[in-house]
């Protein structure tokens, strides 16, 4: 594989791989944080946060025009006993905790919402089942916001799973208290004509750790923009992605991991399958370490694989450093393709064409999927990305 | 016994939106148990007949027939011929990330086997392998071809000729690049598998050095794409002494 490492700016291979210009975590929003959707300025295009983006593919969910419809998603929370749901409104001061929405589509989110739903796991309460939320689309438009609490010393892992059909603009918030543990594994497997923006914000506390486990496969585009900033020191987070682009398919994934205060950690890692013409992925890692951070140990690192031509990556990890006191602070970025020679090489040892894609893909995501430490997930990803790879090749 | 016959084979290539004629009338017959070399200058087509055999893509056959025991090799896929016996061993072998070399080696040796290796010989298999090539047991734990040395690149081309025990194997340009130790481990495996009288050898070189660890029955002279001189083991010695130059002016390109 004609592989490309070149940190800090974008990766690329011959003709399907544009690099982006280089920009900082500073400059990249073009309006301050704010709930009022009137403080955003619709977006034309070319504004650093908008310029990847597809906006005439969004159903108007950046220019005000989407309205919420009666059938827009249906939303089921399966909660183990100890576990609180309730349905709140705007002023409830949990909302907005964890971050504030940064874009026109995220301040519509909040603007437009009826009922936050917040999911409470007590302090010290040890979840030994998931919390599972089903998001489904109904063909109509919605607007959302989720709160999801743990107290501390709670564990959870949550599930959220979205799937259908709709145009969806939300908040998702998570709040860790001190020595909090939550994983949450957000699944986009979105029928093709979906559209779904979403900001997530996690505040982690003091000593806690965050796992957050993306993966998209679905929809028409996909916007996610995860956000991590920590309490107090001793947190740590990682973020893992997983997406598979095809024909058509537009998969965003904006990451911010603010290092705001002293000794915590952060990991990175998100890798994507491309195939089929349009296919197109973008990938933004921003990792900022402020002044005050000092002792902050972090890396970030995005890799592609583009199977076919056609397809398009821009990758841009960014790394932002306003002091030098820290343990480690790294970052990588790669895209290659699986092209002709390799197929001919596996070919040539009797291995069917089809059979050489499923080996490299495989083996492409195998050491990310491991690493996500939750054995149904993993066999659920597994067999996903092989459905993924049948409905294409096949 | 098995029978590679290539006759009257004619290879053309798009290069600079031009068809270029590569391989202009090769015939020859490789049987099981025998060894061939193919020595020739470089551009003279060499690599090109390797690669035609194995069918890759870049090359339109345009005229001949290449059999395997009497079935049509031209109309194999690439895959097929491979399961069908033949085995090229390259001369730069691809880099396949994400791939480890034991999960390859399984799943080529299940695809040419037709049937899963049973687990417990596998790896009794694989490892006493690995061991006659001198190759570190980490190796298998790491993604095919990347980051190899070119001499670890030309041993697991071995390894794989080793495992996947073909009736045909052509070796295209395999002690390139090699030092001596390197190129006498890698010619030791080769000639473990032509001792098994199973396999029959096409060994593509453009140095005699080789020839002095592996010894062909045939060797054949390749110019302007054919071969334009067959003969024993003698032959490698004139090419020795006198070069090529004796092909490539006048003659040969007539």
């Amino acid at each position: 594989m004609a592989e490309a490492q070149n940190a800090p700016v974008g990766s690329t291979t011959t003709g399907s791989i544009a690099v982006a210009a280089e920009s900082t975590v500073a400059t990249r929003m073009s309006a301050p944080p704010s709930y009022d959707v009137a403080d955003f300025p619709v977006p034309h295009g070319r504004e650093e946060e908008w310029r990847f983006t597809p906006l005439e593919r969004l159903r108007g969910l950046h220019d005000g025009t989407a309205v919420a419809t009666g059938n827009g998603v249906k939303v089921d929370v399966q909660a183990p006993e100890g576990v609180t749901v309730e349905a709140v409104g705007r002023d409830d001061a949990r909302l907005g905790k964890a971050g504030i929405p940064v874009d026109r589509v995220a301040a519509q989110a909040y603007s437009a919402f009826e009922k936050a739903s917040v999911v409470t796991v007590p302090k010290e309460t040890v979840l030994t089942e998931p919390i599972r939320i089903a998001v489904h689309g109904e063909g109509g438009t919605a607007f959302g916001h989720q709160v999801i609490e743990l107290g501390p010393f709670a564990e959870a892992v949550v599930v959220i799973d979205h799937t259908g059909d709709a145009v969806l603009a939300a908040n998702v918030d998570y709040l860790l208290g001190d020595g909090a543990k939550l994983t949450v594994v957000s699944v986009q497997d979105w029928d093709d004509k979906a559209v779904h923006i979403a900001q997530h914000n996690a505040l982690v506390g003091r000593d806690a750790s965050f796992k957050s486990v993306v993966v998209t496969f679905g929809g028409d585009v996909v916007r996610l923009h995860p956000r991590v900033s920590y309490a107090g020191p001793g947190g740590e987070a990682e973020l893992f992605g997983l997406y598979f682009t095809d024909r058509s398919q537009h998969q965003e994934h904006r990451l911010l991991v603010d290092h705001n205060v002293p000794h915590c950690k952060s990991n990175v890692v998100y890798k994507g399958a491309l195939q089929g013409d349009d296919a197109h992925a973008v990938w933004i890692g921003d990792v900022l370490i402020e002044a005050a951070a000092e002792g902050t140990d972090t890396y970030e690192m995005n890799r592609n694989l583009v199977l076919t031509d056609g397809a398009r990556v821009d990758s841009v990890p960014n790394l932002e450093i306003e002091t030098g006191e820290i343990v480690g602070a790294g970052h990588a970025s790669a895209t290659g393709r699986f092209d002709d020679e390799q197929l001919f090489y596996l070919m040539a040892r009797g291995i069917p064409e089809y059979e050489a894609r499923r080996l490299v893909v495989r083996g492409f995501f195998a050491e990310l999927v491991q690493q996500i430490g939750l054995p149904d997930i993993e066999e659920r990803l597994i067999a996903k990305i092989e459905e993924e790879l049948e409905a294409s090749v096949g | 016994m098995a029978t590679l016959e290539i006759r009257d084979l004619h290879v053309t290539v798009e290069a600079d939106n031009a068809t270029k004629e590569i391989l202009k009338g090769v015939d020859l017959t490789v049987k099981q148990g025998e060894t061939h070399a193919i020595m020739g200058p470089n551009g003279s087509g060499k690599s090109t007949l390797a690669y035609s055999l194995a069918g890759h893509p870049k090359y339109t056959i345009t005229g001949g027939t290449v059999t395997l025991d009497g079935e049509d090799v031209l109309e194999m896929s690439v895959d097929e011929r491979a399961r069908a016996g033949l085995f090229l061993a390259m001369q730069y072998p691809v880099e396949v990330p994400g791939v480890s070399v034991s999960n390859f080696l399984r799943t080529s040796a299940t695809a040419t086997r037709g049937e899963a290796p049973k687990l417990r010989t596998w790896v009794k298999e694989v490892k006493e392998a690995m061991e006659r090539l001198n190759m570190d047991p980490a190796f298998a734990e790491r993604n095919v071809n990347e980051g190899f040395s070119g001499g670890e690149k030309k041993r697991h081309e071995i390894l794989q000729l080793e495992l996947l025990k073909p009736k045909v194997a052509i070796l295209d340009e395999t002690d390139s690049g090699l030092d001596v130790d390197a190129l006498r481990v890698v010619s030791e495996g080769v000639n473990r598998v032509r001792e098994t009288g199973e396999v029959g050898t096409l060994l593509i070189t453009h140095y005699t050095r080789i020839l002095r660890y592996i010894k062909p029955d045939h060797v054949h002279v390749f110019s302007g794409g054919r071969i334009v001189e067959s003969g024993g083991a003698e032959l490698a010695d004139k090419l020795e002494n006198e070069g090529y130059e004796a092909y490539t002016k006048g003659g040969a390109s007539a």
